[in-house]
């Protein structure tokens, strides 16, 4: 047995040494055939078949999809293989993963000229290495039907959460874990302050809010309008309405749900493109991010995506009617964010859970 | 049944020394046995110490004080802690409820078993929010076990409220991993000789006391290899601990992925893992030591001898009461799944979900056919199976001959898999598996050999209680009368090992369609399975989408089920009746 281990450690050692620090690009282009673009994003993306073909014919070339789990872990997993880059592209990182990504040093700046169209409010990296495709808000939905049962007034603004009547009434997710927990809590950071924030927390634990794990187990686990659970009030997104018409299969000609839009209620997420260092296909890499802000992908966001298209310009289609804008979004800076992210939710936490 | 190891130990060397008598090249042995080794080499030392270097070198930080670190911290110690304790508590619940089932299932024959045994396998396979959904609506607010308890006890609000606590944590495991005690023990059980326990009754031994001198004793190997598993399954849990269990609970599993993939601090999670891994270590090697002293030889037999109708009224009692408590448990909550997958409103009951399930409505580029994803899911599913056995067989047998240091090492080693936190490994491959020839990041090759990580662990314990409990003399006779070492296996090990095998081929099937291990973790090819489509549909708001969400689960089930079937099904000879 005593060769069995030698060999098994020979071939240990075999491994290591063939996979050391030597650099190998891995998207090296081939010369001939048609040429592949790799896009990398998270779970959420979807788009057109039309759309992508429409591309692919412009091109002569040929999109690849990688989804890569939730923004988070997409971004992660493009941070570890800097090196040896998964893709050409990445989509999808937001405003409050803005930080990690340009500390991260993985994109090419590349000022796209569709970029013109664009408002300069969503535009946050003067250096254009992430450039802004769409946006949405992260907003508290209640439930028409069990408010108009109760006969209560659903609430309006965030204070209205700490009333004694909604005691009870309130599912969010929490930040650690989830995209649009962290952003409500950014919401509620943005409103209160820094000073005001971790108070109206606990006033909110007081009023026995609810918290989960992400968005799925809110949503279709205690959300009173879309689950056997009994919370009328869930953090969800501001198209949330608008998708339940959609997607009821003409059994609504009204959305069910309603947004609280009061001052600093909501929370803008913004979501942006941009070209990976190490990419072989810049030229193509390029196109693809002015694909992506042109009208035909614009147009085409709303639909799949359920956020906003970045260019104002862009068709929305009929059933965004029901999807409303607050008018005054919470504001918190992605470099506040990135500096205090860790300490925010660790604060949140004491206050919520503990 | 009076033999000790140590005449066991003997019969193994001459076994082995005969062995290389008779076969012609040992170095055919010997590349045999590093197929398995070089497998978990490439795809489980090699990713996972790349992305332990990454994690902590830059840091300058060695290992040690990393972890000197975690375990003074007292949230840390106080995550270990309940990892262990709720492991250990769903465990001996897991065993208490499956066990008496375990010996229904393997002593009595009655119509609907295999049928019945298929379903409870189902849980396995299903995305925890899925079931955290079938228990809301069965244990929830509304659910109907609260309300006829309201209208029993004429109360105003529901009574039960088991959101968020430590009792759903413990039902959630009892729910997946009562089919491992069922499977494992009860497929061992029924091959063992009733015949012995029916001798120690004759002579006055008092049923319990019959099942704790003789049986207990020999299904020690199995009982013990089955509770092994459910404990690691348990001990990484994430899913329910993350969705059923609440912000208020976390194990080591949820802390790592927390760390590794929402605030990205890589040498916390990497420590973390390391002493998740420590602890499965440290564990299998007890394991081990106890293992070797309680492996017996066995006089198997084939399970029609040994099952048979219930006759008396006890006996009647004994299945009923164990088959109304797998409904219950088990069949209930997936029913009322398919139950709301048909429930469209209006009419009532259609078959629209599963309608749309084959329309693109949107012309989506992500959309998938239904039958393209379970074929998809069938296609993996099929080579992990394939993978498993074969590297799971002959892990087996390596593990089954090394008694001495080696053994005790290796054993270990086979199973660290299973408890290895799947987000460390998945960001493992990103850095690991980037460079050609092993360039297998984005590739669909690597989905079965993730999956096969997991399975490996259970053909391999399923198959060694039984391989080690094959009687020395089987083998020496058919030696004797001149089969070579290669008939032997055809014909002695591989008939009395084939149940065994057919466990493990479940177990590696099922691992498979549920996507369990680093597959969730890194970036998909566009090959998506079953899950990977209900993931899709449960990412919008919408009735209809949460609807094909739980048309695809229903059919994720019956794929599951008839796959169950089929493999029971399955006979080679005599291979299966064992």
């Amino acid at each position: 047995m005593k060769r069995t281990i030698l060999l098994f450690l020979a071939l240990v050692l075999l491994v290591a040494a063939g996979c050391g620090p030597t650099l190998t690009p891995a998207l090296t282009p081939t010369p001939s055939g048609p040429r592949t673009l790799t896009v990398m994003t998270h779970d959420s993306f979807d788009a057109s078949q039309e759309v992508i073909a429409q591309f692919e014919a412009q091109t002569g070339a040929t999109v690849k999809f990688l989804k890569s789990g939730d923004t988070g872990a997409a971004l992660n997993q493009a941070i570890l293989s800097k090196d040896t880059p998964l893709a050409d592209v990445f989509y999808g990182v937001d405003n409050t993963f803005f930080s990690r990504a340009i500390e991260a040093d993985i994109f090419e700046p590349y000022a796209s000229p569709a970029l013109a169209d664009i408002p300069d409010e969503l535009e946050l990296d003067p250096q254009h290495r992430l450039n802004p495709v769409d946006f949405g808000d992260v907003c508290l939905n209640y439930d028409k039907a069990w408010f108009g049962e109760k006969g209560l007034t659903p609430p309006a603004t965030l204070e209205d959460l700490t009333k004694p009547e909604m005691k009870g009434l309130l599912v969010v997710e929490n930040p650690a874990t989830s995209s649009p927990g962290l952003a409500f809590l950014m919401a509620t950071v943005g409103h209160f302050g820094e000073d005001g924030y971790r108070d109206f927390w606990a006033k909110l634990r007081d009023n026995d809010v609810l918290v989960t794990a992400g968005w799925e187990d809110a949503y279709w686990g205690q959300f009173s309008a879309a689950s056997d659970g009994d919370r009328p009030i869930v953090v969800s997104y501001a198209t949330s309405p608008a998708a339940e018409v959609y997607f009821s299969e003409g059994a609504y000609t009204e959305p069910p749900t309603g947004n609280v839009l009061g001052e600093g209620a909501c929370f803008r997420q913004i979501e942006f493109v941009g070209i990976l260092k190490g990419t072989a296909n810049r030229d193509l890499a390029e196109k693809w991010v002015d694909f992506m802000l042109s009208p035909a992908f614009q147009a085409d966001i709303p639909l799949h995506m359920w956020v906003f298209p970045a260019n104002p310009q862009a068709e929305l289609p009929e059933v965004f009617q029901f999807a409303e804008t607050p008018p005054q979004p919470a504001q918190v800076s992605p470099e506040a964010i990135d500096q205090n992210r860790e300490k925010w939710i660790e604060a949140w936490t004491e206050t919520v859970l503990h | 049944m009076t033999l000790k190891h140590g005449g066991t130990r003997r019969h193994g060397d001459t076994e082995t020394r005969r062995n290389r008598h008779v076969s012609a090249s040992p170095l055919l042995r010997v590349f045999l046995y590093l197929l398995p080794l070089a497998f978990l080499a490439l795809f489980y030392f090699y990713p996972l110490f790349s992305i332990f270097r990454l994690s902590l070198a830059p840091e300058r930080q060695p290992a040690l004080t990393a972890l000197r670190e975690l375990v003074s911290t007292p949230y840390y110690v106080r995550t270990l802690w309940f990892t262990i304790w709720q492991a250990t508590l769903s465990t001996l619940l897991t065993l208490l409820a499956a066990l008496p089932a375990a010996y229904v299932f393997a002593r009595y024959q009655f119509p609907g078993k295999s049928l019945l045994q298929a379903l409870t396998t189902i849980p396995f396979v299903l995305p925890t929010i899925v079931v955290a959904t079938a228990f809301t609506s069965l244990l929830g607010p509304k659910g109907w076990v609260n309300q006829i308890l309201m209208v029993i006890l004429g109360l105003d609000h529901p009574p039960i409220n088991l959101l968020h606590t430590l009792a759903i944590i413990l039902l959630a495991h009892v729910f997946y991993n009562y089919t491992i005690i069922l499977r494992m023990v009860g497929g061992f059980w029924a091959n063992l000789n009733p015949q012995l326990e029916a001798a120690a009754r004759m002579l006055g031994a008092s049923p319990w006391r019959a099942f704790r001198e003789v049986t207990l004793p020999l299904l020690r190997p199995a009982l013990t290899a089955a509770a092994l598993l459910v404990f690691l399954f348990d001990f990484t849990s994430f899913g329910v601990i993350l969705i059923l269990g609440g912000p208020h609970y976390a194990t080591l599993e949820v802390e790592i992925y927390r760390q590794a993939v929402h605030l990205f601090n890589l040498p916390v999670a990497a420590a973390l893992s390391l002493l998740q891994i420590g602890c499965t270590f440290g564990l299998m090697v007890v394991y081990t030591r106890l293992q070797k002293r309680i492996t017996v030889p066995l006089q198997l037999r084939p399970r029609r001898i040994t099952a048979r109708r219930p006759r008396t009224r006890s006996e009647h009692w004994l299945v009923g009461i164990n088959v109304a408590v797998m409904i219950l448990l088990l069949v209930v909550p997936l029913l009322s799944l398919a139950e709301r997958s048909l429930s469209t409103g209006q009419p009532s009951y259609s078959l629209a979900y599963y309608q749309e399930l084959s329309i693109n409505r949107q012309s989506s580029i992500f959309f998938v056919p239904p039958l393209l994803a379970v074929r998809n899911s069938l296609l993996f599913a099929g080579t992990t199976v394939g993978l498993a056995l074969t590297l799971g067989l002959i892990s087996a047998w390596l593990l089954a001959r090394q008694r001495g240091h080696l053994g005790r090492l290796l054993d270990p080693v086979f199973m660290l898999p299973l408890g290895t936190s799947a987000v460390t490994l998945g960001f493992g491959y990103i850095i690991a598996l980037a460079k050609p020839p092993l360039n297998l990041r984005a590739s669909p090759v690597l989905v079965p050999l993730a999956h096969t990580l997991v399975a490996l662990p259970f053909v391999v314990r399923s198959l060694l209680p039984v391989i080690r409990g094959i009687h020395p003399h089987l083998r020496e006779a058919a030696r004797v009368l001149g089969a070579s070492s290669w008939r032997v296996w055809l014909e002695v090990d591989l008939p009395i090992v084939g149940r065994a095998l057919l466990v493990g081929a479940v177990f590696a099937f099922t691992v498979s369609l549920g996507e369990f291990g680093a597959t969730v973790f890194v970036a998909r090819p566009q090959m998506p399975t079953m899950p990977v489509v209900i993931y899709r549909f449960l990412g919008q708001p919408g009735a209809i989408n949460y609807g094909q969400a739980l048309a695809m689960s229903t059919l994720l089930m019956i794929v599951c089920a008839v796959g169950f079937l089929a493999i029971e099904r399955f006979r080679y000879g005599e291979v299966g009746e064992f």
